[in-house]
């Protein structure tokens, strides 16, 4: 059983009913009935899907595009606002980062059509690289954090957050988690309602930053944010669940559902917004409480503001700062807070894990870049993409992962500070390059480094699950557009020595890559294969291991290949390996590594008739 | 609940009086988590599962973690259903039946069922993944769980082990094993077996209704054969192949004088045990690692290296 092609057209489902949808479909859904017009994002767990949704939405209705990064992306969306429609943007945590330097003077600039920012963090780090709780970027762009607890509310909130835009002229965050934007729940959708475009606002004191100008706006943004506090004192965005006056808890998003799991009966306070906090709201329902507890996941974002109103909560001595809040570890903390009795029994049988960590597919064509690299003897600065998995066993070919698009300059880095005696080589995927390692190859070359970056061109944004980027010359909704040539691009930066090699040629890549650790200088080595998996999953006729030729010296298990696995058969000690058909691709890398030519085609090619056919069939 | 304890290595124990879970008749929602691994269908079953919650009334949450999953990592999606759900993911300890497209993955997960009434069914098909294969010590073992139904049986209140994608391969399409479990779920629910089946041939592809409705009803018959005791098919639990421990060592014999330090051994050696030396030879530097697979031996243009099995009886 596998899924069907994602059903009809998103506006084809009857409105005024409840539809299963993830918290990222819903946030989709919101943007297209608020009139959205732009919608302009960069892939990035757990943020991803909100953008596909959105491609699938009538042309006539949103511009939804790949932006190269995210604060091309938010850029995107400022300039449509400024123009009078209606703009949004999403991104994840690490994403906000990118886009933070726009984001910090357009809090000064405002809205004119209503701005939007989806912000999905990524607590218990599921696919990122940290655990930042973007609430706090919120707080210090002085723009308004709305934080919804499930795919209905995400879908409310996205509709209210550009109201509260448009009125408050300011760009609004609603911020999501891996939790909310991954489940599904019940949603009541309606119909799309489109706001009259307002055109371009000429006002140059307000739309253009400089020193004059920045100063009359930075008290408008204190002034609108005081102004929104005070109407939140009273709005539905906040409920009050009144029960006992002994304990009080005071939370907000995914916490919420938490807590009510623990407690259906308890007194909560469920703020709609992390910032600005309702002072009046929350100095009352703390007065009607002997204790109070606030329950926030990862930072105490809304704890430490209340404590700096002189009021006295609890929170953080109970619940962790580190990892995703659950029903169980809720439950623990409320215990330890003495709030509920430890449950006797409460868990299953415990067997020993096996250790199953996410690989690198069969017949990735990394895993070959990869060994080559490692045959090298080089010192390694890795990037952001599925190739970060050649940092475990048995590729170990990655020193250093920071950020996107850090590579290139880590390992400009690396050669100034003239202590490393080994080459320095970056590995850099192809939309991570266009994201943001174009700037530091410049700079390398600028600044005469004696580098070598490997361009793992798979044609696609492989990690988050396939998406088209100017490399690919796709649009998001598969409409054909200039394909960058990375050739070009890369001599225009000043590099001279540049070449393609296929990532599939075992003796090319290692031949190919010595050359470019010789050359001295900026060298780029493009290692150039389609990912396997999109935008077509590539499946051919497999490989397979002839046991009697076997010697078991487990060459090809280096290659970490999913395929290659051990059989039943022993030889010298050791398990002969064996092919699972159905995993192979047939891509005979590991048959190049192969020392006693054990492993062979299952078919071959007919030359004269271009059809494949069994081997030994004549 | 008495507990019927059985021999059988696939119907590991089963309840006297199994519950039938109904949503109707609990103010806590009824907990069903799916595990399994990268692109088996653990989403399909859990979505098929709340689409027909969904059908007949009920509030329903569905919880699953993507992005590592489609490289082969571990996956599970938690679908609770009642007339009110707050948290999306399952409690540990909550679970009341845990569905395991995979043996392994479904130990991991096993914590998470309730204690005294949580109903396990996995299949016992077994992905090996590429961890599992990596130590190079002789005789090492496949690095899988050992554990077997046997140790399943004492510390879960019903079990089942069933060869779902066997079953499913032999009924014409190895992917609908899935539905197979989806069979053996429905028998622990209350919902009627045609709202399943209409469920089912809307999300699956035209082609291959009949056959994912045959191997539902298949999954069905299992465990309710099972329950009733009469014997059942397509079950046995296959045991891990022991290792064969065996009796070679290898030595490396390098000849310093013909060595004219290329390097070529050092860079093709899979293991990285070679260098060279100050004097620019090649040496066996970290001989633990070395698994005797003859590259350097080969690939030496000067015939400088030979490798040495040792027998056993020459160790001794």
């Amino acid at each position: 059983m596998s899924s069907k092609a994602e059903q009809a057209s998103p506006t084809a489902i009857k409105t005024g009913i409840t539809h299963q949808m993830t918290g990222n479909e819903a946030i989709a859904r919101a943007a297209w009935e608020a009139g959205v017009k732009v919608a302009s994002a960069y892939p990035g767990t757990p943020s991803t899907e909100i953008m596909e949704n959105m491609g699938r939405y009538p042309v006539g209705d949103v511009h939804a595009q790949w932006a190269t990064n995210e604060k091309v992306a938010l850029d995107v969306a400022i300039g449509a606002s400024f123009s009078g429609v209606r703009a949004m943007t999403m991104m994840k945590h690490v994403g906000l980062n990118v886009a933070s330097d726009a984001l910090m003077s357009q809090s000064y600039i405002g809205a004119h059509g209503g701005l939007v920012l989806i912000v999905c963090d990524d607590p218990g780090i599921h696919s990122s690289q940290n655990e930042q709780d973007s609430r706090i970027f919120g707080r210090f762009a002085q723009i308004p954090v709305l934080e919804p607890c499930d795919a209905q509310e995400a879908l409310d909130y996205t509709k209210i957050a550009f109201d509260i835009s448009e009125r408050y002229d300011t760009p609004v965050m609603v911020r999501s988690t891996t939790r909310i934007s991954h489940t599904r729940s019940p949603v009541l959708v309606s119909e799309r309602v489109t706001p009259d475009d307002l055109g371009f606002n000429m006002d140059v004191s307000k739309n253009v930053m400089v020193p004059g100008h920045a100063r009359q706006r930075h008290p408008v943004v204190i002034d609108r944010l005081e102004r929104l506090a005070e109407e939140l004192e009273t709005s539905d965005l906040n409920r009050l669940e009144l029960g006992s006056s002994k304990i009080g808890i005071i939370t907000s998003s995914m916490s919420y559902v938490y807590v009510k799991e623990n407690l259906p009966e308890a007194s909560v306070l469920k703020l709609g917004l992390s910032f600005p906090l309702p002072k009046k709201l929350i100095q009352d329902f703390c007065a009607k409480h002997d204790r109070v507890i606030v329950v926030e996941e990862l930072e105490p974002v809304i704890e430490n503001e209340i404590k700096t109103w002189g009021l006295k909560v609890e929170g953080k001595e109970f619940f962790p700062r580190i990892g995703e809040l659950s029903p169980e570890q809720t439950r623990i903390s409320f215990e330890q807070a003495g709030v509920l009795e430890p449950e006797a029994n409460a868990l299953g049988p415990q067997f020993e894990p096996l250790i199953r960590p996410p690989v690198l597919c069969a017949g990735c064509p990394h895993a070959m870049s990869y060994t080559a690299i490692r045959s090298l003897d080089v010192r390694v600065a890795g990037d952001i993409g599925c190739y970060t998995l050649a940092v475990g066993d048995p590729l170990t070919a990655i020193d250093t992962t920071v950020a996107m698009g850090s590579s290139i300059a880590n390992a400009t880095g690396m050669y100034l500070a003239g202590t490393e005696t080994k080459p320095i080589v970056a590995t850099i995927g192809d939309s991570t390059f266009i994201h943001s390692g174009i700037p530091p190859l410049i700079d390398a070359v600028y600044n005469q480094a004696n580098i070598t970056v490997i361009l793992l061109d798979n044609h696609i944004t492989a990690m988050t699950g396939g998406q088209e980027n100017p490399g690919t010359g796709k649009t998001l909704r598969g409409e054909q557009t200039h394909q960058i040539n990375f050739e070009e691009m890369i001599r225009a930066c000043g590099v001279e020595w540049i070449e393609r090699v296929d990532s599939y040629d075992a003796a090319s890549m290692m031949q190919t890559m010595r050359e470019s650790i010789a050359y001295r200088g900026v060298s780029v080595l493009i290692a150039d294969r389609p990912c396997v998996l999109d935008p077509v999953k590539i499946k051919g006729p497999s490989m397979s291991v002839d046991a009697k030729d076997c010697n078991a010296c487990q060459g090809c298990m280096n290659l970490g290949c999913p395929a290659l696995i051990w059989s039943d058969e022993w030889y010298e000690g050791r398990h002969i390996v064996k092919i699972d058909p159905t995993a192979c691709i047939g891509c005979s890398v590991c048959a190049q590594f192969c020392p006693t030519g054990a492993i062979q085609p299952t078919v071959v090619l007919d030359q004269k008739s271009a059809k494949a056919k069994p081997c030994g069939v004549e | 609940m008495a507990k019927v304890k059985k021999t059988d290595n696939s119907v590991m124990a089963v309840l006297a009086d199994p519950p039938k879970l109904d949503p109707k008749e609990t103010k806590e929602p009824i907990n069903v988590l799916i595990v399994g691994v990268g692109g088996q269908g653990v989403i399909m079953v859990s979505k098929v599962l709340a689409l027909i919650c969904q059908n007949l009334g009920y509030e329903v949450k569905q919880s699953e973690v993507h992005g590592m999953a489609k490289r082969g990592g571990v996956v599970f999606s938690h679908v609770r259903f009642g007339s009110n759900v707050w948290s999306p993911t399952i409690p540990m300890g909550k679970a009341d039946v845990l569905i395991a497209l995979e043996w392994a993955e479904g130990l991991r997960w096993m914590s998470y069922l309730r204690p005294g009434t949580g109903i396990f069914i996995a299949d016992t098909k077994r992905i090996v993944p590429p961890f599992a294969c990596r130590s190079r010590i002789l005789g090492a073992d496949i690095g899988y769980s050992k554990d077997t139904p046997d140790d399943v049986r004492e510390k879960v209140a019903e079990a089942f082990a069933l060869d779902a994608t066997e079953m499913a391969t032999r009924a014409g399409n190895e992917r609908a094993a899935n539905t197979l479990l989806l069979g053996a779920l429905s028998t622990t629910l209350t919902f009627p077996t045609e709202e399943w089946k209409k469920v089912i041939a809307q999300m699956v592809p035209p082609k291959t209704v009949d056959v994912n409705l045959a191997v539902f009803d298949q999954g069905q018959n299992w465990i309710d054969g099972s329950r009733k005791g009469e014997p059942v098919e397509g079950a046995a639990f296959v045991p891990l192949v022991q290792p064969e421990l065996n009796s070679v060592r290898n030595t490396l014999e390098i000849t310093a004088e013909w060595c004219k330090g290329c390097d070529i051994c050092v860079k093709m050696c899979p293991e990285r045990c070679l260098v060279l030396n100050k004097d620019q030879v090649a040496e066996l530097a970290e001989p633990e690692k070395c698994t005797g697979c003859h590259i350097c031996e080969w690939l030496c243009p000067d015939f400088a290296i030979s490798l040495n099995p040792i027998t056993q009886e020459a160790v001794a």
